[in-house]
């Protein structure tokens, strides 16, 4: 197979890979650089369980080829915590009980950085926008919502400080 | 009672490598050497095997091996009766057998191997109804068998002609409900070690019962139970699905793994998952029930025909809480209910969250509206005419004596919080516009744990660190709701420390006690009172060791605040002193704890007993609003009442419930694991569809807490009660809306409109 060149910067560090030209961006995160925080559940971009932020959009990296997106930014769950500080993110879906069996919740909290990097103060309504390609079968998704609502209220008074 | 940590919504314990990306699930995990296996599965639902031709596979690149149902030491295992094949050998009995396994040294190899395996197959006619497979002279499942038949479960009490001759009104109705998908958003995922810490062989995975699943490895290897180590820690859901399909991955990827002398790895994509897994049993349901004008039931004769597909699998057991549930919560002289499974060549079906309880219940709680619509009487009026309280006796003839019965409770409550009276009085008036309103209710009474399917106990090990830490081993496995964090707020309760000094240790068959099965919604209650016991051992210990060496009475010690005190709640050392200064004095800190459930007891032959030693009683309200040009149900609010006994962790308690409601949405309005002569359909969530955070409705969780004398501190059960209820409720709120009665799930557009299924060529 063919391999391609490809530089990639994943959670801040920089990356240069050759990967197979039918390579997916979630082979490359899980496989290659051993991010599995990045979940595969459908492989057909229905479940949102491998969403990953690129260039500030969240993605299904399930139906991004790798070469496709050489040069680019990608943030995944292993990147939120900084410096030992939890995302306020991860902090609230702690607090609000968020989380069951956990295998949503690494695409459940990049579709919604995606969006509180996007939109700051979301309606209840935009949340559930933002993670309508995420499919939760634990929660009935009402915990997610109440600890989306809550990080971004706690991410907004930080900026205020 | 004043608590600590129980009855507190305490962080879960598991939840930091949650968020953070660092807990490892089955497909995480990779060892040295690791071969990936592909599975080949039938062509065709029902076929004989004429030959497999693996020659051309086995010399692809990087294959190492393949193997087919003639490598497999023992070739059938099964919880109940052991029928279910590892590999298709003479005969291939549904679309999801497997025919051959091929491992090699990527994931691409393997299944470029696998396409390369030659197949000769001869398609037989096969029976995909079990209304027809029921039939004398039906096509046979199983060769080995007289029909197809797996269970018929009788239950009499009293004489339904007499009850129906007292009856002022009599109602004959027929229910159905579909095939469903548990949907787990983890796909199936074990890794096979071989000859690892003294095991023959070491799976990890996603394995929802480690000691289910050694079993099945164990006899399918043909080896003692103490070579198989099943090792389980993080799981992406399972709600009843991650056993027999995991146990047979488990068992081939073990064969494998001999074979080779290398680790295995097989991981199922989402399509292999959903042909391949056992599904939610598919009801067909004839009740007739007889009343007197003034809303009193005199009889109830059911019928309930399960559709097992080509395996046993739990059907015996999943039918058997049909015909418990199958009357409702209603005090019924009269009673005869036939529950039946049988085979077909479709998907197998086995466990799901409700396990036999939500398919009666649609059918009982539609039949209650539709009755209490013939009496021309409110729907509460007549449920509460005919609801059991404390002291009621049951279909099966038992006294519900040992617990508070509080049905009446639960539905008052959670009629009241979702103003069901006045607005169903509004939206049963005529209403104008295509967009129609209407609200509805299910109620339910449920048997805690396993009830008198098998035998009902769970051990614990705590042990005591010196540095005042303590390991908790459990053989009832974590699977996402929560119970590490139950366990462990159970036993820092007890033993006075905070709840982040308990930790949960990963479950390993090999050191773990045998606890049986996480299902049935047992593990807090049944688990959690071997926790108890366990801890108290510990503290009898502890107390002895205080009581000897600093002359207190052993009654006079406490544990609280990471401290032991004695007489006159003076302070005499920290927990962590004690275990320090214990261990060197060749002191044993560790205590084993096992609690059997109190007696029950069940008659085949008659239905009678006492088939659950506790209960729990659960309400739901549905509001919804229906488009009666396109069909379109929109649930717009759903109030949900439950009595847990008590709530160990109210936060996890209310994540059942929503999780439970949204899962009872979708089994009401959207899904289906549509076949079609044994093909499925919908193999992937485009086609299979599963409530997104759009499709659901505000929910109001209403925890009710009546703390049970056999529970520990009073906890009961909540999995799977939160489920049973959603669709019953929401389609007597449709039929409120609509002023028309849909009796098959789920309640799809086209049923809506013109009342019949379209791509079924239209239903009664």
């Amino acid at each position: 197979m063919e391999k391609v060149d490809v530089t990639l910067t994943v959670n801040n560090k920089k990356y240069d890979l050759k990967v197979d030209s039918d390579e997916r961006l979630l082979d490359t995160l899980r496989e290659r650089l051993k991010f599995t925080g990045v979940k595969e559940g459908c492989s057909i971009g229905e479940c949102g369980a491998c969403t990953v932020i690129l260039d500030k959009k969240a993605v299904n990296s399930c139906m991004v080829y790798t070469f496709q997106v050489d040069g680019s930014e990608v943030l995944t769950v292993e990147g939120l915590e900084m410096n030992g500080k939890l995302d306020p993110l991860q902090e609230a879906f702690i607090d609000f009980q968020a989380v069951q069996c956990g295998f949503c919740t690494p695409g459940m909290l990049m579709s919604t950085k995606a969006l509180l990097m996007d939109n700051p103060t979301p309606t209840r309504e935009e949340i559930k926008t933002a993670i309508e390609g995420n499919l939760c079968r634990c929660t009935g998704y009402q915990q997610i919502l109440d600890a989306v609502e809550s990080a971004a209220k706690v991410s907004r008074s930080g900026e205020d400080v | 009672m004043e608590f600590a940590h129980v009855n507190k919504s305490e962080k879960r314990v598991d939840v930091y490598e949650k968020v953070t990306g660092k807990a490892k699930y089955g497909a995480d995990m990779k060892f040295p050497d690791m071969l990936y296996a592909e599975v080949l599965h039938t062509e065709y639902p029902y076929a004989k095997i004429v030959s497999i031709d693996t020659s051309k596979a086995e010399k692809m690149p990087g294959v190492e091996a393949v193997i087919t149902a003639e490598d497999i030491p023992n070739n059938e295992f099964g919880v109940i009766i052991e029928n279910q094949q590892v590999l298709a050998k003479k005969k291939a009995l549904y679309i999801g057998d497997g025919v051959a396994i091929v491992a090699a040294r990527t994931p691409k190899q393997a299944k470029k191997a696998v396409e390369a395996i030659e197949v000769e197959y001869e398609e037989l006619k096969g029976v995909f109804d079990p209304l027809k497979s029921r039939e004398a002279g039906s096509q046979l499942v199983h060769d080995d068998l007289e029909n197809n038949e797996v269970i018929h479960h009788p239950l009499r009490k009293g004489d339904v002609n007499e009850g129906f001759k007292n009856s002022d009104v009599i109602l004959e109705r027929e229910y159905s409900t579909p095939f469903i998908e548990q949907s787990y958003i983890e796909p199936e995922a074990v890794i096979a070690v071989p000859y690892q810490e003294n095991s023959t062989v070491t799976v990890y995975g996603s394995v929802q019962n480690p000691f289910a699943t050694q079993n099945a490895v164990a006899t399918v290897l043909k080896e003692d139970l103490n070579k198989i180590r099943i090792v389980q820690n993080h799981m992406g859901g399972s709600f009843g699905g991650k056993d027999e399909v995991v146990s047979s991955m488990a068992a081939r990827a073990s064969v494998l793994a001999l074979k080779t002398e290398k680790p295995i790895k097989m991981v199922n994509t989402r399509d292999q998952s959903i042909r391949e897994s056992y599904k939610r049993h598919p009801y067909n349901m004839k009740y007739k029930i007889g009343a007197n004008k003034d809303g009193k039931i005199q009889a109830m004769e059911i019928e309930a025909v399960a559709d097992s597909g080509a395996y046993a699998c739990q059907t015996p057991f999943v039918t058997w809480r049909s015909v418990v549930q199958a009357t409702g919560p209603y005090e019924v002289e009269n009673v005869k209910t036939d529950t039946y499974g049988y085979y077909t060549n479709n998907v197998y079906t086995g466990a799901m969250r409700g396990y036999g309880s939500p398919q009666v219940i649609f059918a009982q709680e539609s039949l209650m509206d539709e009755l209490a619509e013939e009496l021309d009487m409110d729907p509460i009026e007549l449920r509460m005419k005919n609801i059991y309280h404390n002291d009621s006796v049951t279909a099966s003839g038992q006294k519900l004596d040992s617990h508070e019965v509080s049905l009446e409770e639960v539905l008052t409550k959670a009629v009241e919080k979702s103003n069901y009276v006045e607005k169903y009085k509004k939206y049963s008036k005529e209403q104008t516009g295509s967009k129609k309103r209407g609200i509805g209710f299910a109620i339910s009474f449920r048997g805690c744990s396993l009830g008198a399917e098998a035998i009902d106990a769970a051990g614990i090990i705590l042990s005591l660190k010196k540095d005042g830490s303590v390991s908790l081993y459990s053989g009832l496995a974590e699977n996402g709701q929560g119970l590490k964090t139950v366990y462990c707020q159970m036993a820092a309760e007890k033993l006075g420390i905070e709840t982040n000094k308990v930790n949960f240790m990963q479950i390993d068959t090999l050191i773990s006690p045998d606890s049986g099965s996480t299902v049935a919604s047992r593990a807090t209650l049944i688990g959690g009172n071997a926790v108890m016991k366990a801890a108290e051992n510990l503290i009898d210990k502890i107390k002895e060791y205080i009581a000897e060496k600093f002359e207190q009475k052993k009654e006079d010690i406490k544990l609280k605040n990471g401290s032991i005190y004695g007489k006159k709640d003076v302070e005499i050392m920290t927990l962590k002193e004690m275990a320090s200064k214990a261990a060197m004095e060749g002191i044993y800190l560790t205590t084993y704890g096992w609690y059997v459930s109190p007696d029950i007891s069940w008659d085949e032959e008659t239905g009678h007993g006492n088939p659950y030693f506790t209960y729990v009683y659960g309400c739901q309200v549905a509001e919804v609003e229906v488009d009666t040009y396109t069909g379109e149900i929109d649930v717009i609010n759903m109030t949900a009442a439950h009595d847990v006994g008590r709530a160990i962790n109210p936060a996890n308690v209310k994540g059942q419930i929503f999780g439970g409601v949204s899962m009872g949405l979708g089994y009401g309005i959207m899904e289906e694991v549509e076949t079609d002569q044994g093909y499925i359909k919908s193999t992937n969530f485009d086609e299979y569809l599963i409530p997104t955070v759009k499709d659901m409705p505000d929910i109001d969780p209403i925890i009710v807490e009546n703390p049970d004398p056999n529970g520990p501190f009073g906890a009961k059960s909540i999995g799977e009660p939160t489920l049973e209820l959603g669709a019953a409720a929401i389609s007597n709120a449709v039929a409120n809306a609509t002023k028309k009665r849909i009796r098959s799930l789920p309640l799809k557009l086209e049923k809506i409109i013109v009342g019949k299924d379209l791509t079924k060529g239209g239903e009664k």
